[in-house]
């Protein structure tokens, strides 16, 4: 790349290379979207022995199967279908829920502010708590924090996280009375608050309904301190093996020989450096937790996607479930792109030579 | 006298220039296990997972009762007591002896997700390194596809077209699992493939089949194994789900995941029913974070402190 490096062709080349990076990212993109849309219309279409089995029984008469049979596309080819299939996804098309006869779409767009908005706290507790705590594991090696971060990091890596969620519900709603019920309202509210954006933390500060306010966070906070203890884990020993890293480093032998304060360096000079790992960290544990949610959905009864999707599971609603899984892959990959992307742009290692 | 013997011995181990194959071999083990039973929590995690095997074993003979069959007329929903060490669930059947009978479906699953997982990895990384050019570049690219893929929902999908059933999920986790080894195998076989002993077997016409097989695989078992031990606690995770979810095993089967969801009807009242079972499966969880953690110091001292 750095063959043409003379004083005029610098421009150019360096054009050359930021069109070949993009061009490299939007093919890593595309494919993995693509492989999506494949993996579950393979799921959809070819796994089970015929879909029209699947949707009219087996008793159904002969010319009703076959017209079925040519209302669903199914005497096409495989590559033509897929892409009907990839177009009508594209346009946001899953088809209709057979348990709740809506589209799959409307459905989803219902259920999914209520994953974020859980997904979304439980990261801002994990990175909140998580960083310091890493930081300071990593300053005081083999102290009594080392010691929490490592047993906070080796029990979260170990539990399941739907035992955990019940044995809460037993202690924080049951024994304690500290939370409130399984759901994100209690039945009083849910029909006399109307929320705008679906995330009902913010609806409800919005509309000033203090009230509601409290009762949708005495509901969001116990799954999401849960997610949260998780994302902890997780957020806590990577910074804590980040700054590790970071603290060994000769700059911070300069930083020390200059005399400033420990603090600064600490805080100011290390972390900082350490800082752009920690954004794709922050963002893979995010997406990790879109994905963990489903058990947490089921266990505290949460109407969110992963709900939604198990609920469809139970009735064998395909377009549903997999409407869903597209949905919550496709966030999942977009994210782990954007976070890679992020890493490139703010870290200027990695720039583009 | 003997500790004359016992220094012969290690000297012999720690030669450093080993006059067999065998000697060689033995004395990386020997310092490998030197490093490994020196990590204490390793060698909890050790000690679990013997247990684990001896439990699932002995199932037969250490269960106090049946697994299947309770007194449905004297001894539902029993709290803990003597009799019934972990209590009894809603069948009255005792919760200590379905959960040593578990065991064997803790091992199921995580064995055969290895045994089909690991294989694949390994095969796919070791010829994508090894061939280079476009066939790596496309093994890779779709490596990379599933590993981007979100484990759990992609399980989900599977079992919800396989059916549920625990052969199912341990199909469906082993079908997303794969890729990380993929890439570890890939890693190593670049290390090596430009080297002289490969060279050597090339110019004696060995054909690329078997230099992979051979001389390339054999080198990436034990950071495959290491990353194998460190997934087990996940896989053993995933499978619990996808029993908690309905998608796994099927009741009456003794597993784990599946008794926390039979359990969580009555876990505000006989809260032991779901909690023992998810107890067992953090322990379990726990011995293979901590095997996995000391297998990768030892054998592994670069990627140390992590």
């Amino acid at each position: 790349m750095s063959a043409v490096e003379n004083e005029s062709g610098r421009g150019s080349a360096r054009a050359v290379a930021l069109a070949s990076a993009i061009g490299r990212f939007l093919v890593i993109a595309v494919t993995t979207y693509l492989g999506l849309l494949a993996v579950t219309f393979f799921i959809g279409r070819v796994i089970p022995i015929d879909p029209v089995l699947a949707v009219l029984g087996d008793r159904a008469p002969l010319n009703v199967v076959e017209r079925t049979r040519r209302e669903m596309g199914l005497d096409l080819p495989l590559v033509e279908q897929f892409y009907i299939y990839v177009k009508n996804a594209l346009s946001g098309d899953f088809g209709t829920s057979v348990l709740t006869t809506n589209p799959v779409m409307t459905d989803i767009r219902r259920a999914f502010p209520a994953t974020i908005e859980l997904a979304t706290l439980g990261t801002l507790i994990g990175s909140v708590l998580g960083v310091p705590l890493g930081v300071l594991a990593a300053v005081k090696r083999g102290s009594v924090i080392d010691q929490i971060v490592r047993i906070v990091g080796l029990i979260g890596y170990s539990v399941p996280i739907f035992w955990i969620g019940l044995l809460g519900l037993v202690l924080f709603y049951a024994k304690l009375q500290w939370v409130a019920f399984p759901g994100r309202l209690d039945v009083v509210y849910e029909y006399t608050f109307t929320p705008i954006t679906g995330f009902y933390l913010l609806d409800a500060l919005w509309q000033r309904q203090w009230d509601v306010f409290y009762d949708a966070f005495r509901h969001i906070i116990l799954p999401a301190g849960l997610l949260g203890y998780f994302s902890l884990a997780y957020i806590s020993r990577m910074t804590r093996s980040f700054m590790l890293n970071e603290l060994a480093q000769e700059y911070i032998v300069a930083a020390r020989a200059k005399g400033l304060s420990e603090t600064r360096i600490i805080w100011g000079h290390a972390l900082r450096n350490a800082a752009v790992p920690m954004v794709t960290v922050i963002a893979l544990s995010y997406a990790n937790l879109l994905e963990g949610s489903v058990l947490t959905e089921v266990v505290f009864s949460w109407p969110g996607i992963g709900l939604y999707i198990t609920n469809s599971l139970q009735n064998a609603d395909m377009n549903a479930v997999l409407g869903g899984t597209i949905v919550i892959g496709s966030v999942f990959i977009g994210i782990n792109l954007l976070s890679d992307l992020l890493y490139r742009v703010l870290d200027p290692r990695t720039k583009v030579r | 006298m003997s500790a004359e013997v016992v220094q012969s011995r290690r000297d012999w181990l720690l030669s450093e220039r080993p006059a067999s194959r065998m000697q060689a071999r033995l004395g990386r083990a020997y310092v490998a296990w030197r490093r490994f039973s020196a990590n204490r929590l390793a060698f909890v995690g050790l000690l679990i997972i013997i247990a684990l095997l001896v439990i699932a074993a002995l199932a037969g003979a250490l269960a106090p009762y049946s697994p299947t069959f309770g007194d449905l007329k004297n001894s539902r929903l029993l709290a803990p007591s003597a009799e019934h060490w972990f209590g009894t669930d809603d069948l009255g059947r005792d919760i200590l002896s379905r959960i040593l009978y578990g065991s064997r479906w803790t091992l199921y699953v995580v064995i055969l997700v290895a045994i089909i997982a690991a294989p694949i990895g390994l095969l796919v990384g070791t010829i994508a390194g090894y061939a280079g050019g476009w066939t790596d570049a496309i093994l890779m690219r779709i490596t990379d596809i599933v590993l981007a893929f979100p484990k759990l929902i992609l399980a989900l999908a599977f079992v919800a077209a396989l059916g549920p059933g625990i052969e199912n999920a341990v199909l469906a986790i082993a079908i997303t699992s794969w890729p990380p080894y993929a890439r570890i195998a890939r890693a190593e076989t670049l290390t090596v493939r430009n080297s002289d002993y490969i060279k050597a077997v090339q110019l004696m016409g060995a054909s690329p089949f078997r230099i992979v097989l051979r001389h390339i695989m054999p080198l990436c078992i034990s950071s495959l194994i290491v990353r194998v031990t460190l997934d087990m606690a996940g896989i053993i995770l995933t499978a619990a789900g996808l029993g908690f979810l309905g998608l796994g095993a099927q009741p009456p089967l003794p597993e784990w995941g599946t008794m926390i969801a039979s359990g969580r009807r009555f876990v505000l009242d006989q809260w032991w029913v779901a909690g023992a079972p998810g107890f067992a499966i953090l322990i379990v969880s726990l011995g293979f974070n901590l095997l996995g953690d000391g297998l990768r110091d030892a054998l592994d001292p670069r990627s140390g402190d992590q």
